[in-house]
């Protein structure tokens, strides 16, 4: 089980060997390099997945690189926001716009998305099942409907526990922010 | 700090990876063990070195991964060096 471990305990075991340590790690920080990806440097669906690919390639790869275990996160946005990078001067090069690449907009969409892995690990933290509704209803889209359905609830009820877990979700995360830095801490 | 708007706004800018993108980078310890122990092999075996370089995706699948684009890209650049 290596849901609740920190980051650092999860590269560490990922250093050693542990297949299921590297797969819980790719699924911690799928979504987060996916976003940097596609919504920082608007790269297109098939540029975004062999970024995706190579990013977690090289970081496989080169782990034994990283310094600070607890700094994997930081390490994994870098190494992505490099290879997007490498891959917009490439279709550039293939196929010149006019397009200005806006720095300071892709900071503030990076800084946006680093909180919103903050936001993420809290949820997990969180348990389920407030992490499985929240995570049903904001992030991906699902209906009332949907989320009854499958989760066996009163789709007349789901209103009242989102608004009720979203409550608990800020709780856990204004007491992290006061029990400390939230970065590395699951 | 955490106004409810704001949290709701950012759990929405996490949204769920494609289907597979997941899989397959979860794959790479298995992928990296497959290659490491077919090029081995290849190295010292020039008949299974022909073979492998005559049909790569055979050679993948007969090894039981899945012959991805990305990985038979792999397997021909570790073949090459």
């Amino acid at each position: 089980m290596t849901a609740h471990l920190t980051d650092a305990q999860l590269v560490a075991r990922c250093r050693a060997g542990d297949e299921g340590a590297w797969a819980e790690l790719v699924e911690r920080f799928s979504r987060y390099v996916y976003a940097i990806a596609t919504q920082a440097f608007r790269l297109s669906e098939h540029d975004a997945e062999d970024v995706f690919q190579e990013v977690f390639t090289r970081t496989y790869t080169h782990l034994d690189r990283l310094r600070d275990d607890a700094a994997i996160r930081p390490w994994l946005a870098q190494l992505t926001r490099n290879l997007c990078l490498d891959r917009i001067r490439e279709s550039s090069r293939l196929q010149p716009t006019d397009d200005e690449f806006e720095v300071g907009a892709v900071d503030q969409t990076l800084e946006q998305l680093d909180d919103a892995l903050s936001v993420q690990e809290a949820l997990t933290q969180l348990g389920n099942p407030c992490a499985e509704l929240l995570d049903r209803f904001f992030a991906r889209d699902e209906s009332y409907k949907t989320i009854g359905d499958q989760l066996e609830l009163p789709a007349g009820t789901i209103a009242s526990r989102l608004s009720r877990c979203l409550t608990k979700l800020r709780g856990q995360l204004e007491g992290r922010n006061s029990d400390g830095p939230a970065s590395g801490v699951r | 700090m955490w106004p409810e708007e704001r949290i709701a706004a950012l759990l929405n800018r996490l949204r769920p990876t494609p289907i597979g993108w997941v899989e397959a980078a979860a794959a790479l310890p298995r992928l990296r063990t497959v290659l490491d122990d077919l090029v081995a092999r290849a190295e010292t075996d020039a008949a299974l070195r022909a073979s492998v370089v005559a049909d790569l995706e055979q050679a993948l699948a007969e090894s039981g991964v899945e012959p991805t684009p990305r990985a038979v890209a792999e397997l021909r650049s570790r073949l090459e060096t």
